[in-house]
């Protein structure tokens, strides 16, 4: 480097020290600005009414229950799919394969399956639930869509979560005489709760968000879904159509927000139960 | 015991199936992802749907390449503010910042990549599209409102993994160089950024990923012109924003050629994981020869 003549290493440090805080700090300040802003516009749209109420007008006015409803709903069928399915290839991974091949071969088809664009997803839903399966525009067609896009998310992280419990542990098990099944259920399993719940709460939070994905399957009722088999209309779904369709400034920010608040305390409150867990577990 | 013995290999094979199905639903998708997008290949002709400049579907006209370009444009502009950003911050993340400040960007990063892509978009139409308006003329929806969106969110993940890369970097590496009177900043520059490479590598490839793939976000403040842009002012429709755009009302060789846009999608995303993958094995640190 020719600048290295010029500068000398101890004003280097110093430049360089000030450089790597404003990168910091610009980080915090873009979360901070887009989180405060939302929030800022959005809070005063929100009261008890425009949480419990239906939509008047196709959404320019009146609240975004059946959304809530929506996205709760689609969530909820999404995390029953995945979790068990995601868990279970997680455990056959970390316990049970000897062939290095075939965990090649699953990781790559998990990352693989983790960067297909949501927009693909969105075609296959549609081809493949709404029209091949006749499951037709409903929470069902979403709900498994969206199990398809978080299930990656929970094998990936649950199969971190399931090798990285020390050896000890199992041996002790066997020790015992336990069978590997018993040891698995009640000693591994139990031990790598966490890590395996982190990777399902990353994967539901990918599922709520998600809108592009769930466009041509789940519908776009304003109504609020009862059974599997209605349509809805997740809330970004809403947000996304009130914002493009221009129909309402003041609920669109009133739903981005409620969107916003909903991954926060998502995130927020598994962390700390995670945490009290693995204190307990640990005997701290 | 038997009875244990039986269980034990059922549910093994359980297991196994479960397994199996994961990488079911993968050729499931490729299957009818191509299925439906394979005719509109054989109609236009692969070589006037990639390289056609032109997408008029109402005059039966199917070139894909403006919005590739666009795709490309976009990605190549929101990596080139992505990853000094996210690198810096990730070494003083790392290597600087003291554990309080620590305890402060990590959450805030993980929040960062919680966030649904569409608030980043209606974020991005309500305050970055009315600011590049007033500020660089034109409507506002341009290459750039989309690329500054997308930067946002590819952060995360571009930090999430190189940090991952550079805390691998054996401790020895590092102490070594301090102990023979390196400074902090000789020793990222010489010693843990080039160590931590191929980790960065495969971090920037993976958010070239995710900025290729990412629909709604883009489509809300790039404007949707199916056209090569000029100038980054521009805007520009890329190859997502035209699936999710037409797919609605599409029929016929139209909703073909949207499948086909999606298996070149797909193609794409592939061969950026392979690479990654490629990269991250071949170079892997070897922590033994130390």
């Amino acid at each position: 480097m020719n600048f290295s003549k010029i500068i000398s290493p101890k004003i280097a440090q110093k430049i360089m020290n000030v450089v790597f805080i404003i990168s910091g700090a610009i980080i915090i300040l873009i979360l901070i600005f887009i989180v405060g802003y939302i929030l800022f516009k959005g809070i005063p749209v929100i009261n008890l009414e425009f949480l419990i109420s239906n939509p008047t007008n196709s959404g320019k006015s009146g609240g975004i229950f059946p959304m809530i409803v929506s996205s709760l709903y689609v969530t909820l069928v999404a995390g029953l799919i995945a979790t068990p399915l995601g868990i279970g290839a997680a455990t056959y991974i970390a316990e049970y394969s000897k062939n290095s091949r075939i965990v090649g071969i699953i990781r790559f088809g998990s990352e693989t399956l983790a960067s297909i664009p949501s927009i693909v997803f969105g075609l296959f839903g549609m081809v493949f639930f709404v029209v091949f399966l006749h499951l037709g525009w409903s929470i069902l067609s979403g709900g498994l869509v969206l199990a398809i896009m978080a299930l990656p998310t929970i094998f990936q992280v649950s199969e971190v979560a399931i090798s990285s419990i020390p050896n000890s542990y199992k041996e002790g098990s066997y020790g015992l005489g336990a069978t590997k099944w018993q040891t698995i259920y009640k000693v591994i399993l139990p031990a790598a709760i966490p890590g395996i719940s982190t990777g399902v709460i990353l994967g539901l939070t990918r599922a709520i968000s998600e809108a592009a994905a769930v466009m041509y399957s789940v519908g776009a009722s304003f109504q609020t879904p009862i059974s599997i088999f209605d349509p809805g209309r997740p809330l970004p779904l809403h947000l996304y159509m009130l914002a493009t369709e221009g129909t309402s400034l003041e609920n669109a920010y009133g739903t981005a927000t409620i969107l916003v608040i909903l991954v926060l305390i998502i995130t927020i409150v598994s962390n700390y139960v995670i945490n009290r867990y693995q204190n307990k577990i640990m005997g701290r | 015991m038997d009875d244990n013995k039986v269980s034990e290999f059922l549910i093994e094979k359980g297991l196994f199936i479960t397994t199996i199905f994961f990488i079911a639903i993968i050729l499931v998708i490729i299957i009818f992802i191509f299925k439906e997008g394979y005719p509109a290949i054989s109609k236009i002709g692969f070589f006037n749907f990639v390289f056609g400049l032109k997408w008029h579907p109402s005059e039966n006209e199917f070139g894909v390449l403006p919005m590739i370009i666009c795709s490309i444009y976009v990605t190549m502009l929101a990596l080139i503010m992505a990853v000094p950003l996210s690198l810096l911050s990730v070494i003083f993340m790392t290597e600087i910042a003291p554990d309080r400040l620590r305890q402060i960007l990590k959450p805030a990063i993980e929040t960062l990549s919680g966030i649904p892509s569409v608030v980043y978009g209606f974020f991005g139409l309500t305050v970055l599209v009315p600011f590049i308006r007033e500020t660089f003329g034109g409507t506002g929806f341009s290459l750039f409102t989309a690329s500054l969106i997308l930067t946002v969110m590819i952060l995360p993940t571009i930090i999430s993994v190189s940090q991952d890369a550079i805390r691998s970097v054996p401790k020895e590496y590092k102490e070594a160089s301090l102990s023979l009177g390196a400074t902090d900043w000789q020793t990222i520059k010489n010693i843990i950024v080039p160590a931590a490479l191929p980790g960065i590598v495969t971090a920037i490839i993976l958010g070239m990923g995710r900025a290729i793939g990412e629909t709604l976000a883009v489509m809300m403040v790039a404007g949707n012109v199916a056209e090569i842009p000029n100038s980054i002012f521009e805007p520009v429709r890329t190859i997502t924003s035209n699936i999710a755009l037409e797919m609605g009302y599409a029929t016929n060789v139209h909703y073909q050629a949207l499948f086909a846009s999606a298996i070149i999608l797909f193609l794409t995303i592939i061969m950026l994981l392979i690479v990654a993958n490629y990269i991250q094995n071949k170079y892997k640190i070897d922590i033994g020869s130390i």
